[in-house]
Order: C-alpha cells, then structure tokens, then sequence
C-alpha cells in the first residue's frame, strides 16, 4: 500500500529520522495556517501517490503569505502529470507544506531499505547521486550504488552505516550522524513492514545536516493485519475506482489502458497468460481479473459488473480452469450474472476441468448466447474477432 | 522416480482447519499416505479418520511423518514452517497466501541451516502422479505419470499446461509449484537441479512469470547443466511496469524482472521459449520426438 509523502514522513520522525517540519493542507486557508507557524520561505508539495512531482510543477518554494496562498491556489485541483502518473496525470487534493531547507552548498543523496528478492534479506542501499532516479543510476553505474544486506536476527549495525556513510564519502561528524539516521530509518521499515522505504534526496547540508527531504514509503499489504493503525492511510483517491470496487469483493482488478477485450480468469498466472495470448491474437486486453481460485455465484457477478463498468469493454473472455473450483457452479454464477446484469456485449467461455460437460451442458442450454471455445488459443481468436477483430 | 514427493512420503497436515481438512482428503483420496495432522489443543482425537496431534514434533514420533503441508492462515504460516523444520520434517509445502514479507525473511534465515526444504509459500504445492501421491491444492485427476518434469510459480496456469501434456498423452514425473510471492524456499533453479537430477525425467517445462530474476538464474543453470529439452513460458508479457499483478512477486519494478528479458535470457540457453501459452504441450511433445 502506497501512502502520502506526509504520512510517510511522519511515519519515519516517530522512529527518530530527522524530517523538515511541516504539515498536510487540504485548502488555501489551511495551507496559509502552516506556513505562517512555519515562518518563510515554505516548500509548498502536491500529494498525489507518484514520483516526479517537482518536474510536473508540483513543488514549488514561497517566500510569502501571499505568494504561498497563490501557490497552494494553483497546485490544489490541478491534473499534475509526471512520468508515473501516466498521460491522465492525478488530480492533487492534499498539500505538503514545509519549511525551506538552506539548499546552498547543500549535497542530495540517496538513501533506501527494501527487500532484496536475490538474497531474501533486507538491503539498506545508498548513493551519493541523490536526486536522480535511482534505475538511472543503476543502469548508468551500478558501482555507484552501495548495498548493505542485514540480518534481521541482529538488525542493522552501526558498522554497516559507518561503511555506508564513508562510501558516500561522508567524514567526521556526518559519518557519525548517519549511524542514527541510518538505524532508526531501518527500524523504521522494520517496524512498520515496510516494502520499500526510499529518501530520495537524503539532504546534507552546508550546516553539517543530514535531513529526509523527500520519502517514499510503501507497506506490505500482506502485513497490515498487524498495523490497523496504518490501514487508516490508505487513500482511495488515489487508487482506479474500479481497481477499489473490486478489491471489496476480494477480486484482482487491473485496468489496461487502451484495451477492448474484457477478460475474467482463476489465478494470477492464468490471468497474465490470458492477456497475453489475446495481445498474441491481435486483439487488446482491457483488464487483469483474477477471480481467485475459489471464486462463488456473487464473486462472478461483480467481477462482470466492474469488467463492464470500462465502456471500452467489446466482448468478454472468461476463462476459468477448475482445479478446485467445479465448472458448473462457475457456469451457474456467468449464466445468473448474463441475465441479472443484462449483458450485452458478447461472452467467450473456455473452461476446463472439474466438472467441465456439466457446466458445457448448462450454458448451451441456458437460452443465452454464449460462445464457448475448447482451447485458449481458440478462445483468444473468438473474443477478438468479437470485440471487433485485430487492431 | 519422482522428485520430493513418492511413494515414501508419510504426510502430516498442518492446520486442520475447514480448507485443511478438505485437502487432507484430497490429498488420501488421490493416495498419499496421509498419516495425520495437527490441531494445537486436540491432540490425541481424530478428524475425518485424521489422527489429531498438539505439534508437529508428537506427530514426527508418533507416525514418522516426513513431509508436511501447511494451511495454517498468514499470521501463523511462518511459525508453523518453522515449527515443521524444527521437528526435522525434510519437506515443507506451505499453500498459505498473503505471509508477510518480513516474515519470510525470518523463515528464510532460521531454514538456512537446516536440513529442511520449503515448498512455497502462495503454492499449489507439488505431485508426482506416477507414484499416486500429491501434498497440496492441486487437481490431481488431471495428472498422469510420465517422464515430463513440470516447475511453475503459478497455480491455474500450471494446471493447463499439464492438461495440455496430458490430453497429448505426455505424462508427467512430478509437477511443483513453487509460488508467487517474492521470498520462496525452492526456486526455479532448485526445482530444475532435481529434476536434472532424476533419471525418470526426461524433459522439463519451466513456467515464469514477471517480477525478479530468478528465471535468468534458472537459464544460468540450465545453460551450464542441462542436456534434457527444457520447454519454457513466462506469463505477463503485456503486463504494465509497476503493477503488482495478482501475486506479490509479479510486479516489473525499476524496468527490472519483464517478460521480454527472461524470454531472452532462456533462449540463449537453448530453452525453447513459446509466446504463446497454448502451446506448451505442442511443443514439448515435438521436443520428446527429436530426443
């Protein structure tokens, strides 16, 4: 789960890493509020859930009331477009405002703790090129990434920092200063099970500071059962309506942009195979549904009723294989669904498995006018030629 | 011959819950010899024939249980793993979804020096139809005994190309899942070294998808070792980057784990990669003839 850079900051101050003062605003009034406790200059800092803010003109600096009123004016319900954002760009409903760091002589590194998937174990990673996107980084020169890999046995150690902090070519009392910084934002993503805790730039600044002057941080949605208070973070807003719909029936919803070809299938792997097979047959998948593999009667009728909510849906491909789940209870649930919701577009069946002729038998006679299909290959060119052929 | 599973696997259930109990009978109605499972508290009673016990290491004594498969939900699954290890139990298949990352990481370290294996977690877990025995979720009637070894991260998905191998009439040796999420006890490379390994089998589907590099790793290995044919399908070619799809380990993070780079990495190791799901079974019954 994704969360706000506000959030994510306050996250990291409650375990000891030092952050700018500053606080959310919803409005102008608010934002003026702030400011005037922060004193000026402020940073004013559109909240949406992607990187690139600032290119997109959603971080800007304001040395007065005024200014910071006319600034927060223009960022509050502007589309703010950024690499992440994609063409659509994020409506920006939240502000950061922030008291303005002392950037002269400052340096901007980059600080992150993340799991890595080689070794299975937690990696503080650190770059003294702060401020750049760190895959550029990685892709230009990889030796300029330097990695400490932690045994969550005994936690991250002052070692590793010092090694870290000198790497980056920190001395003296910034060397020492990194061992808290770096341990308590470890403790931090420890203790919040973190996917990904990322400062990018970490701030050094000319005064002898080490300060998170941007974060990043991302929980495992496997673990919020443990943290109910974080739960409370979650920003529907940001999220695709649709994707949140879903969600609430305990389906697997992905919209695609620019698809055509509805698709419904048990099982994450399956459900990737399937897009890919319909972009293989010419055609465009609209979506990625994973029904789950135990998927009932009312499971598949919202997962019909947000597939069809995208206008950009033509034909529907459902194709479910019945390991556990039987054929004809999916194909109670698709007939049920068909006839409640008055399915207009067409529907391709291809489903395999337990119980599979039963589930035949019932859509055929059903009196409704399914397309069924034995293969995926067979299935995958059926949907698209319904969907209007090949593009 | 099969690999981690046979005729010598004396099944324990961990989580003798609804969906465990089911499975139990899953997996003795399919022929594994399932000698019991474990119900902290119910100890020393019986479910559905199920002789019952309070922990894993009073079921090792009690029946030498040598495998175990784990239903146990996602707060109790890495104590439960790491209980089974503790008991000596040689093979772990853990189905339970949704373990915390961290956690794993804790199972990961605590199983490094031991002798156990995991299976899993977020699997379907593992069968060697020859043999009738299964230690999972998977459809077992689906399955026939053959010399084809099949390794996948999915469930459903591994279900249809063995469908497609069996419905040509290519059996299988063993098929393992090994599961979706980003820490997993038997990786790819892992499973094909076993399989390499087992003189009944004698070509190999390997089944990838998105999100890190484990399948570059397993074309390592294949590359260097493997002299059997190796028919191979990552799912998620048309999946959009930073999206995490279905399976906490499916996500192409940093321009990193796509489809397109495994797919060329596992042709340069003389896989015969297909594009299209479907023909997975096709193209492996060419690859038998030629052998």
């Amino acid at each position: 789960m994704k969360i706000h850079e506000y959030q994510g900051k306050a996250v990291l101050a409650q375990y000891g890493v030092p952050v700018p003062k500053g606080k959310v605003a919803y409005t102008v009034d608010e934002a003026a509020e702030v400011a005037k406790g922060l004193g000026f200059p402020v940073v004013v800092k559109a909240q949406i859930h992607a990187g690139g803010r600032g290119k997109g003109g959603g971080v800007k600096l304001a040395k007065s009331l005024d200014e910071c009123k006319g600034i927060a004016k223009s960022i509050l319900g502007m589309t703010l477009k950024t690499h992440q954002t994609g063409p659509e760009g994020r409506v920006v409903k939240r502000l950061l405002i922030e008291e303005g760091m002392d950037l002269s002589g400052a340096r901007e590194m980059y600080l992150a703790v993340l799991v890595d998937r080689a070794t299975s174990l937690p990696v503080v990673m650190a770059s003294a090129q702060g401020g750049m996107e760190i895959e550029e980084v990685a892709a230009k020169d990889p030796s300029a990434i330097l990695k400490e890999h932690v045994d969550l046995a005994v936690g991250f150690q002052p070692y590793q920092a010092r090694q870290l902090a000198f790497g980056l070519g920190l001395s003296g009392a910034l060397a020492a200063q990194a061992v808290p910084f770096m341990t308590s934002l470890f403790e931090a993503f420890e203790g919040v099970d973190a996917s990904l805790v990322e400062i990018n730039p970490l701030l050094v600044t000319k005064a002898g500071e080490l300060i998170a002057l941007d974060a990043k941080v991302t929980l495992d949605d496997s673990a919020l059962f443990r943290h109910p208070a974080l739960v409370e973070l979650r920003d529907v807003e940001e999220e695709e309506p649709l994707e949140v719909e879903a969600s609430k029936f305990d389906l697997n919803y992905i919209k695609l942009d620019g698809g055509n070809v509805g698709c419904m299938v048990n099982g994450a792997g399956l459900a990737m195979a399937t897009m890919d097979i319909i972009k293989l047959s010419g055609g465009s998948p609209a979506n990625f549904l994973d029904v789950g593999g135990g998927a009932n009667a009312d499971q598949i009728k919202n997962a019909f009723r947000i597939l069809l909510a995208d206008t950009d849906v033509k034909a529907v491909l459902i194709n479910i294989f019945g390991g556990i789940l039987r054929c004809d209870i999916l194909a109670e649930g698709v007939i049920a669904a068909v006839r409640d919701l008055g399915v207009k577009v067409p529907v391709v069946v291809r489903m395999k498995g337990n119980n599979e002729e039963p589930g035949k038998r019932m859509l055929k006679e059903s009196g409704l006018s399914f397309d069924t299909a034995d293969g995926m290959g067979e299935a995958a060119n059926q949907v698209v030629q319904a969907a209007g052929g090949a593009r | 011959m099969s690999i981690l599973v046979g005729r010598d696997t004396r099944l324990l259930v961990q989580g003798m819950g609804k969906h465990g109990t089911f499975h139990a009978i899953g997996c003795r109605d399919y022929g594994t010899t399932v000698v019991g499972g474990t119900k902290p508290g119910k100890g020393g009673t019986t479910l559905e024939g199920f002789p019952l016990f309070d922990s894993v290491s009073e079921a090792v004594d009690k029946t030498g249980a040598n495998c175990s498969v784990i239903f146990v939900p996602p707060g109790g699954a890495a104590d439960a793993i790491m209980e089974a290890a503790d008991a000596g139990i040689a093979v772990i298949v853990c189905i339970t979804e949704g373990i915390p990352t961290l956690d794993m990481v804790k199972v990961w370290a605590f199983l490094k020096d031991r002798k156990s294996r995991l299976i899993g977690p977020n699997c379907p877990g593992i069968i060697s139809p020859g043999e009738k025995c299964k230690v999972g979720i998977l459809p077992g009637h689906i399955h026939m005994g053959g010399p084809v070894g099949v390794v996948s991260r999915s469930g459903t998905l591994t279900y249809e190309a063995v469908h497609q191998l069996t419905a040509l009439g290519i059996g299988q040796s063993s098929c393992i899942g090994i599961g979706g999420d980003p820490i997993i006890g038997t990786n790819h490379t892992d499973s094909l070294k076993l399989f390499n390994e087992d003189p009944a089998t004698e070509a190999i589907v390997m089944i990838g998808e998105i999100g890190g590099s484990a399948e570059e790793d397993a074309a390592e290995y294949v590359k260097e070792h493997v002299k059997k044919p190796v028919v191979g399908f990552i799912a998620g070619q048309t999946a959009p980057p930073g999206r995490r799809m279905g399976h906490a380990g499916a996500i192409i993070a940093g321009g990193k784990g796509t489809a397109a780079e495994k797919m060329k990495a596992m042709e340069a190791a003389g896989i015969r990669v297909v594009t299209s799901p479907a023909n997975i079974g096709t193209v492996m019954a060419e690859a038998l003839k030629k052998n």
